[in-house]
């Protein structure tokens, strides 16, 4: 099971967090401080999976931002790793191109698209055009709302 | 794909200068958000960053409250307030108002309400509750995407208590036509699962249904709910592999739609999950491995191309491979994978290569050894996360005779370490290797002195806790003994004489303690030289106050003639006014103690014993002032945790009708003065009733481990082992003949011969033959492999395979068929320690095992001896195991005339006699010691009897039986401790539980030591588990009593449970039911309501009322100890299932 999910900058800026199982405040603000300091100190080019705790930690950068995944300690690294990378083409679909702008400026849209690709910790669907369609359902659903709000009232 | 990502993302710096050019900020960018975020990136400082959030959530706070804002900007203005909770700062303001953005919103902006209350809220806030009706009313909503909408927040988080609320509508659900609806209903039923998994106990068969859905989707959402189960319970879902099997050969032979594929692989995900499911099932299980091995060698062959995801998927079917019944043809691919793995060019795959080493090596050496070059270059490796996998790897192989290479790579890794996690672990597991296979002193004393350096104040406190325990109690020989403490002493006053301020505090402490204690064995040394040393350490600044009395305490140990006390009197005089007063009593009594030589000698005598020191733990002798002080009026003592329950139950709403709530605090006082069987008590009568023994619902034994007692009247008392033995199992020592190190060799001959090597390349082989000496490798590359048998010098007792180390061991065993000769004779040790236990146990299925275990329940109500799954593991037959040890070896240990339970049952104490007991299950047994225990029923007790059966040709003395349950309250009935038994005979302890603690099964874990005429004392471990219905009895009120009695308790739970209703009174019939299986008493029958009574031994009352209602049985339950009503309505629920 997926424990968390974090995206963070080079910089060490956090960009989205999602947690799978509850945590409290104090200790997410230590995971994301221990996180962002552990694999920003990671040179290029080496190994992907990290040990936290007991916990598995895999990272990737993808450009300007590291997407850090926490699995259990038997699961499958290889696998948590094409989370990632399925994560990111689900979002390089959706935006198009995806830059890390795009997720600063919308990143409640990189929420939902992740709401439909996990649940509760879990792969819930890994099929590219299924997560379009649901996110693009809800999409087309909020486009017609905002035609219709933004008609003259009179 | 992924490089189309990155390129668009390194092009983004120049994005952030126009970013009015890209399509998707173009949205926002002239929104508040965008405003908000471009303003942010601009700053320079934190500073300014703070100031300018804090601006920001004011002006959030003050739009949310107005009551002019609009939904629509309510959803904009929860968005900056997630932005802002994203950078750190609180917004803890607007969690209402996501909930109501939810609950009022439109779909749009509910669907940024539930976004916002599922990153703010966690599972046990209580504003969630408030979500409860929003959830209620979307999941009946006629849109498909609200519905979605509430299905994802319910399985993101839900209150746990008010699942029931909702669990209908989300059954419901999976019989929704869509199915995206029905895979997220399954998902959140799963969440359910995880998080309390007795309310979906009933909809089992759903799942089933959900299985066999045809979607795929829905199914492989099914998977994490059965995976999860599997793993709980492997041997209720065996019906389930082939099933399993189809479904992935149908996956893996592209059977699925094309939306499944990633990059060209027939959905990974689902293959991973069924591996894993497949693994579950077919461990320590032949049958069922035969049925999974063709799928797994389609799944080899398939995984093929040259891409991350095959590489998953083939380690997992590696891991399943070694998981499951061994087949030689699939751990030689297996083999193979792994070999590739470790010497891929690619570091994941060489990590995983590593791990999965790691994994294998205790089953297969051999592997290992075809590798020892690659390992020896990972030893290397610039990656640290490489290096300290290799460590890992290495670890699993230590022996006497690679010890101190393989230690030295650990600590030579510990010294760059920075992690503080991998410190820890690695400190222990150095601490470990030195105590199990030191070599000669020196190395230990100067191993641990590293660790201790190096572990410094973080390392787990039971390492110098057992370092000292090992030095006071010694081992073997005296002489021994006395060489290695001297040798301790020596090395630290020298390093006492350097510069003990860098030394860490704990190391300090173990270095004060030793020099207290054993100092005077050096007779060149004189105390005062080391009185003067400790002196030192008390001025350092950086010296903690506990290791400050560590360091007075040793003092007062040494004070002697004329040099030492005027030393002594220097400190005293500068503590005995000390703020601390743990500082100031010790000053005081190093004081006093050096003073008075004939006291000293009297309180800390030299060489004294290890005696156990006999504490009047229940302060009997304060019996006197208190029952005067009471007499006099004062209030009874009450412990902490008492007074604040009280407060809080005092300050909760009471939802009683006013007129009631005096008896309640009444009865609960009552009742807790009537609960309180003690240990202690009982040793000293006098205390028996004191009030501050009679704390309410909590153990009775005074809280001694809360306390550091390190210091007792005769010195350092020794700190009890922690009972739970490390995970992992041992590498047998070996010890082996010439000639099978002959054999051993004789199989590796594809290994080709050594040819002589530049350089560096001979040094790395030389550090191969070194780390690899225990292992059987090449004589050639052997250069310091005598392989003469050396014995463990520190071990203290033998660690015998505890029952929760069985089942590993059994892999092994298991594998042990398919392994080189050496393997197999390595292994025996280990194996012979299990094959007593099971060998004589023929049983065919489990089926017929578990049948076996539950049918006398089923045959006299009275008596429960439903086993665990625990028990059935234990006892369940293997015939791998004694083909293994017979394959192995000729003359195995086994008796021929081990005693059958039958022969046990004759042994059972008479008065035993007419009451039914459980089954005789075996605990544990060696190859002189055979353990078995059952539990008995008695009318208002239970009684554990331990059968020890000593196997061997000798007696056997000084058997210690050590009792230990989180659960229970365990007592020796005092005529029935046993000291030896004699050969070939039995002998039977006696103990009585109690609950301390309610859980739905308890749990007892022992060890019994014991030592023959000659020879060194031994221990085994085990563990023994019973259900909490065994402590069940009927209660026999009348409903008058009753009605009073429910009032009272105030822990409750309500459930639904499935009505008997193949007869014709089904209420009636379902109570029987309940009745017969947990000894329950049915006070009366009212039309559509029952009401039952029973009582948790040593008198802790629960009630129960039931009601027809809608076809099922609403059930509630109340009783004044936590947790019970949760655990027998976990047992009602089962005993109606099994019906």
């Amino acid at each position: 099971m997926i424990r968390y999910l974090l995206l963070f900058s080079r910089q060490g800026k956090l960009r989205l967090q999602k947690w799978f199982t509850p945590i409290s405040e104090r200790e997410k603000k230590k995971i994301i401080r221990d996180m962002t300091t552990m694999v920003l100190a990671r040179p290029p080019r080496s190994c992907n999976f990290l040990h936290w705790k007991d916990l598995k930690v895999i990272y990737k950068r993808y450009a300007s931002l590291y997407f850090c995944l926490a699995i259990d300690n038997h699961e499958n690294e290889l696998i948590a790793l094409e989370v990632i990378h399925r994560y990111v083409e689900l979002l390089d679909k959706y935006f198009g191109n995806v830059c890390e702008l795009d997720i600063i400026f919308n990143f409640e849209k990189a929420y939902f698209i992740l709401d439909e690709f996990l649940i509760g910790g879990e792969i819930q669907e890994t099929s590219k055009q299924m997560v379009n369609r649901a996110i693009e359902a809800s999409d087309m659903l909020q486009e017609t709302m905002e035609e219709y709000m933004s008609k003259p009232a009179f | 794909m992924s490089d189309v990502v990155e390129k668009t993302l390194t092009a983004l710096p120049s994005l952030l200068s126009f970013d009015s050019q890209s399509g998707a900020t173009k949205l926002s960018s002239t929104s508040k958000l965008g405003n908000l975020i471009r303003g942010i990136t601009e700053l320079t400082s934190k500073h300014e960053e703070e100031k300018l959030i804090q601006r920001e959530l004011v002006s959030i706070k003050e739009q949310v409250s107005s009551p002019n804002t609009s939904m629509r900007q309510m959803k904009e203005l929860m968005v900056r307030a997630i932005y802002c909770e994203m950078l750190g700062y609180e917004a803890s303001f607007s969690y209402i108002h996501a909930i109501k953005l939810a609950q009022q919103g439109t779909a749009l902006e509910k669907r940024v309400g539930y976004l916002a209350v599922s990153l703010f809220l966690n599972e046990s806030h209580e504003l969630l509750l408030l979500l409860v009706n929003t959830v209620l009313k979307d999941l009946q909503s006629t849109n498909l995407i609200e519905v979605c909408m509430a299905l994802t927040v319910v399985s993101q988080m839900f209150p746990k208590d008010m699942i029931p609320a909702i669990l209908p509508l989300v059954e419901e659900k999976l019989n929704h036509p869509k199915e995206i609806i029905r895979r997220k209903a399954v998902l959140a039923l799963y969440k359910f699962y995880l998080i309390a998994p007795n309310q979906v106990q009933h909809i089992h068969n759903k799942f089933r249904k959900a299985l066999c859905d045809k979607d795929p989707g829905v199914m492989a959402a099914s998977l994490h709910i059965y995976s999860q189960m599997i793993q709980e319970n492997p041997e209720g879902y065996k019906d389930l592999t082939a099933s399993f099997v189809t479904i992935l050969k149908q996956v893996v032979g592209g059977k699925l739609p094309m939306d499944f594929n990633y990059h060209s692989v027939p959905a990974p995900w689902l293959q991973i999950q069924l591996l894993r499911i497949l693994a579950f099932l077919g461990k320590n299980d032949q049958s069922s491995s035969e049925i999974i091995y063709e799928v797994l060698d389609e799944s080899l062959r398939r995984a093929e191309i040259n891409h991350n995801i095959t590489y998953a998927i083939l380690y997992e079917c590696v891991k399943c491979i070694y998981t499951i019944h061994p087949k030689s043809e699939l751990l030689e691919k297996a083999a193979k994978c792994i070999g590739n793995f470790v010497l891929s060019p690619k570091i994941n795959l060489k990590y995983l290569g590593l791990k999965a080493l790691t994994y294998v090596v205790q089953q297969d050496p051999k592997l290992a050894l075809q590798h020892q070059m690659t390992i020896i270059e990972c030893l290397d490796h610039p990656d640290l996360i490489i290096k300290r996998e290799t460590l890992e790897l290495l670890f699993r192989i230590t022996n006497a005779q690679n010890v101190t290479v393989i230690v030295e790579k650990m600590l030579e890794f510990l010294r760059v370490n920075k992690d503080d996690y991998t410190t820890i672990d690695l400190v222990g597991k150095v601490a470990e290797l030195a105590e199990k296979y030191a070599p000669d002193n020196e190395w230990f004393i100067e191993t641990m002195s590293t660790v201790f350096s190096v572990g410094g104040d973080m390392m787990q406190p039971d390492i110098p806790n057992s370092f000292l325990k090992l030095l006071s109690e010694g081992f073997d020989s005296v002489e021994e003994d006395r060489k290695l403490r001297l040798f301790a002493v020596d090395s630290y006053v020298s390093l006492l004489q350097g510069e003990p301020g860098k030394l860490p505090q704990r190391f300090l402490q173990v270095i004060s303690w030793v020099l207290g204690e054993y100092s005077s064995l050096r007779e060149e040394l004189e105390a005062a030289t080391v009185l003067r040393l400790l002196a030192k350490l008390l001025d350092m600044k950086s010296t903690s106050s506990e290791t400050k009395s560590w360091v007075l305490m040793a003092m007062t140990k040494l004070c002697e003639g004329g040099a030492g006390v005027s030393v002594a009197q220097e400190v005293c005089e500068t503590y005995s006014s000390s703020l601390d007063t743990v500082l100031r009593q010790r000053a005081q009594e190093l004081q006093h103690l050096s003073q008075d030589c004939e006291l000293r000698a009297r309180v800390l005598p030299r060489d004294a014993g290890l005696e156990p020191l006999e504490v009047d733990s229940s302060l009997s002798f304060l019996d006197g002032f208190v029952s005067e002080a009471l007499a006099a009026g004062a209030a009874p003592y009450k412990p902490p945790h008492q007074r604040q329950e009280e407060l809080a139950q005092s300050k909760a709403l009471s939802l009683e009708p006013y007129g009631l709530s005096l008896p309640i605090s009444m009865s609960s006082c009552s009742i807790a003065d009537r609960q309180s069987p003690t240990l202690l008590s009982v040793s000293s009568g006098l205390s028996g009733d004191s009030p501050d023994l009679s704390h309410k619902g909590g153990s009775t034994t005074l809280k001694l481990d809360g306390v550091k007692r390190v210091w007792g009247r005769e010195g350092y008392l020794s700190q009890r082992e922690p009972v739970e033995e490390s995970a992992q199992v041992e590498v047998p020592s070996p010890l082996r003949s010439p000639s099978q190190q002959g054999e051993a060799d004789s199989s590796h001959s594809q290994t080709p011969a050594p040819i002589p090597t530049p350089q560096p390349e001979q040094e790395k082989q030389q550090l191969a033959s070194s780390l690899f000496v225990g292992l059987g490798s090449q004589s050639s590359v052997c250069l310091m492999g005598k392989s003469e048998p050396t014995t463990q010098r520190f071990r203290r007792e033998a660690k015998g395979p505890s029952s929760s180390s069985a089942s590993a061991a059994s892999e092994q065993i298991s594998n042990s068929l398919v392994s080189t000769p050496s393997t197999a004779n390595n292994l025996l040790c280990n194996n012979l320690l299990d094959s007593n236990v099971t060998s004589e146990l023929t049983v065919s299925s489990l089926e017929q095992t578990s049948q076996l275990s539950q049918s006398p329940a089923a045959a006299n109500g009275t008596c429960d001896v439903e086993l665990t799954d625990g028990d059935m593991k234990e006892s369940s037959p293997s015939l791998v195991r004694d083909n293994g040890v017979v394959a192995a070896d000729p003359a195995p240990h086994e008796d021929p005339d081990r005693p059958e339970d039958l022969c046990l049952n004759t042994h059972l104490p008479a008065e035993f006699s007419g009451l039914c007991h459980s089954e005789i299950t075996p605990l544990c047994s060696n190859q002189s010691l055979d353990l078995s225990a059952c539990h008995v029923q008695k009318e208002d007790s239970l009684a554990l009897v331990v059968f020890i059966y000593n196997s061997s040709d000798s007696d056997i003395q000084q058997i210690l039986l050590e009792l230990d349950s989180d659960e229970l309250e365990v007592s020796c009935v005092c005529d029935s401790a046993v000291q030896e038994a004699r050969s070939h005979s039995v002998a039977v302890c006696q103990y009585s539980l109690t609950v301390k603690r309610p859980s739905v099964h308890v749990e007892v874990v022992g060890m019994v030591s014991y030592q023959f005429p000659v020879g060194t004392p031994q221990s085994l471990q085990f563990s023994y588990k019973l259900p909490l219905t065994s402590f069940i009895r009927p209660l026999t009120v009348s409903t008058e009593e009753y009605g009073t009695m429910w009032l009272d308790f105030s822990h409750d739970t309500k459930q639904k449970l499935t009505l008997i209703s193949d007869g014709q009174e089904p209420l009636a019939d379902t109570l029987n039911v309940l009745k017969k299986k947990l000894k329950l008493h049915v006070v009366e029958i009212i039309g559509m309501e029952g009401i039952i009574a029973c009582r948790l031994l040593q008198d802790q009352p629960c009630l129960m009322h039931c009601r027809l209602h809608a076809g099922t049985l609403s059930v509630w339950l109340r009783s004044p100890v936590p947790d019970l009503p949760d655990c027998l309505m976990y047992h009602c629920q089962r005993a109606l299932q099994e019906h």
